[in-house]
């Protein structure tokens, strides 16, 4: 129940958007989000948009779990059993 | 940039496991309170790619599960009225009742229909002004805004015909309910969708008060597993905090409008949660400003007296004591298809999720 689809703002009407996930088009209430403008990523939840989705801080994700390999292996000798 | 294909990256995986496995090798035991993070962490395998140290736990976020079976056969009194429609989510529509299910009253003709959200359910009233319309609401901080907006939405638009029926709990009373009674948590993978809602900072006593670090995760593999390196980190590192490893949606201060309407239309009370028993202030009840919107206040009926199965071990597998396989009936009486207990029904469920991918 708690799943949410990322999906893809085609148009706006009022409180209602049309939306797009996977090829499907949808209608989902804007009402419990902000400034939804067209071509936002949002999170859809039973109907409402309830975030929009972040670019910027997907990418930075990316970044950061890549960056992982570059940190040396610091396992504690205390650690090892 | 789709959010789920980058999320699911194979070398990534490789890259986050090595870390993992690379920090310590205490044991450690995590658990993923969310019911969509078991379903995640079942299909995807996580448990085989992660090293033997590191154990995950399936905990209370499954809101049909931890749904009382008193909700159901109210639910199903309700379905029995002649003048009334009962609109739900599909996943409550076959957990069993103390001796019937939504499914059974729909097949002797209850007018009970599924419905994707509590807008269908409006619309359902606005259609059928002559029924008394109920919704039968479930969920977390995720989508309890969605039934406050209805029955906001329900006030300002004179529907005078539909009712809301609340079971909507909050999260974290479950997680320190937990610890209080000694379950064994190194660390939480904390509720993703729930905290796009409440944002991080309702976690923030689990590591103060108990020192247990919370990370909120997202759904797709390389969110899971480098949310499981960032717990094992602060393992290590003897430093708990609450971290957002899932910053595409989850900002600190969560989502401010949706705060506001669950509270202009829910009050708290003390709640029932299975394998919990009551926790003070867990769930949401309409509040008196919009009682004519109750189910509870304004359709009074005769529930039957509550009868839990027997056998069924769901409430210990909540707390992540047990494992489904644990459990004598799972996979034998107990299937998919003929559930026995609420974990089994829903796709949240760990029965649900250990029985289509281990099986
Ligand atoms: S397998 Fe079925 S009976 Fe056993 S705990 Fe799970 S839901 Fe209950």
């Amino acid at each position: 129940m708690c799943l949410s689809i990322p999906s893809k703002v085609i148009s706006i009407n009022g409180n209602k958007a049309m939306v797009s996930a996977g090829g499907t088009e949808y209608e989902a209430s804007i009402q419990l989000l902000d400034d939804v403008e067209v071509d936002d990523y949002v999170l859809i939840h039973t109907g409402f948009a309830i975030q929009k989705i972040s670019e910027e801080e997907a990418i930075k994700t990316f970044d950061l779990i890549k960056a992982l390999d570059a940190i040396e292996d610091e396992i504690d000798k205390e650690d090892k059993r | 940039m789709k959010y789920i294909d980058e999320f699911r990256d194979k070398e990534m995986v490789e890259l986050l496991i090595k870390k993992i496995s690379s920090i310590t090798t205490k044991d450690i035991a995590l658990m993923e309170v969310c019911g969509g993070h078991t379903w995640a962490i079942q299909k995807f395998g996580i448990p085989s790619l992660l090293p033997k140290n590191i154990r995950l736990l399936s905990g209370p976020g499954c809101p049909v599960c931890v749904t009382s079976k008193k909700f159901i056969d109210q639910a199903v009194a309700f379905s029995r009225l002649k003048d009334v429609i009962i609109t739900t989510y599909g996943d409550l529509i076959r957990v069993p009742g103390s001796t019937s299910s939504l499914n059974i009253e729909k097949s002797k003709g209850g007018d009970i229909r599924i419905v994707y959200s509590i807008l269908d359910a409006l619309q359902i009233a606005k259609e059928n002004l002559t029924k008394k319309i109920i919704f039968l609401g479930i969920g977390f901080e995720t989508t309890a805004p969605s039934s406050a907006a209805g029955v906001f939405n329900a006030l300002n638009e004179n529907i005078s015909n539909f009712f809301l029926f609340s079971s909507h709990k909050i999260m974290p009373p479950a997680m320190a309910a937990l610890i209080d009674e000694g379950v064994t948590i190194n660390g939480y993978i904390a509720p993703g969708h729930v905290s796009v809602i409440t944002g991080s900072h309702i976690y923030d006593e689990i590591p103060t008060k108990y020192g247990v670090g919370c990370v909120i995760s997202g759904f797709e593999p390389t969110d899971i597993l480098q949310s499981i390196y960032m717990l094992v980190k602060q393992i290590h590192d003897n430093n708990f905090s609450v971290e957002i490893q899932y910053k595409r949606v989850v900002k600190p201060e969560g989502n401010i409008k949706a705060q506001e309407i669950m509270k202009e239309v829910f009050t708290l009370r003390d709640d029932w949660w299975r394998g919990l028993g009551i926790l003070k202030n867990s769930g949401l009840a309409v509040n008196e400003k919009y009682s004519n919107l109750d189910a509870e206040k304004m359709i009074p009926v005769i529930v039957e007296e509550t009868k839990e199965e027997k056998g069924c071990i769901c409430g210990e597998i909540l707390k992540g004591l047990k494992k489904p396989k644990e459990c004598k009936l799972f996979g034998k009486v107990c299937t998919t298809s003929n559930p026995v207990g609420a974990c089994m029904v829903s796709h949240e469920g760990a029965c649900n999720a250990y029985f289509r991918f281990n099986n």
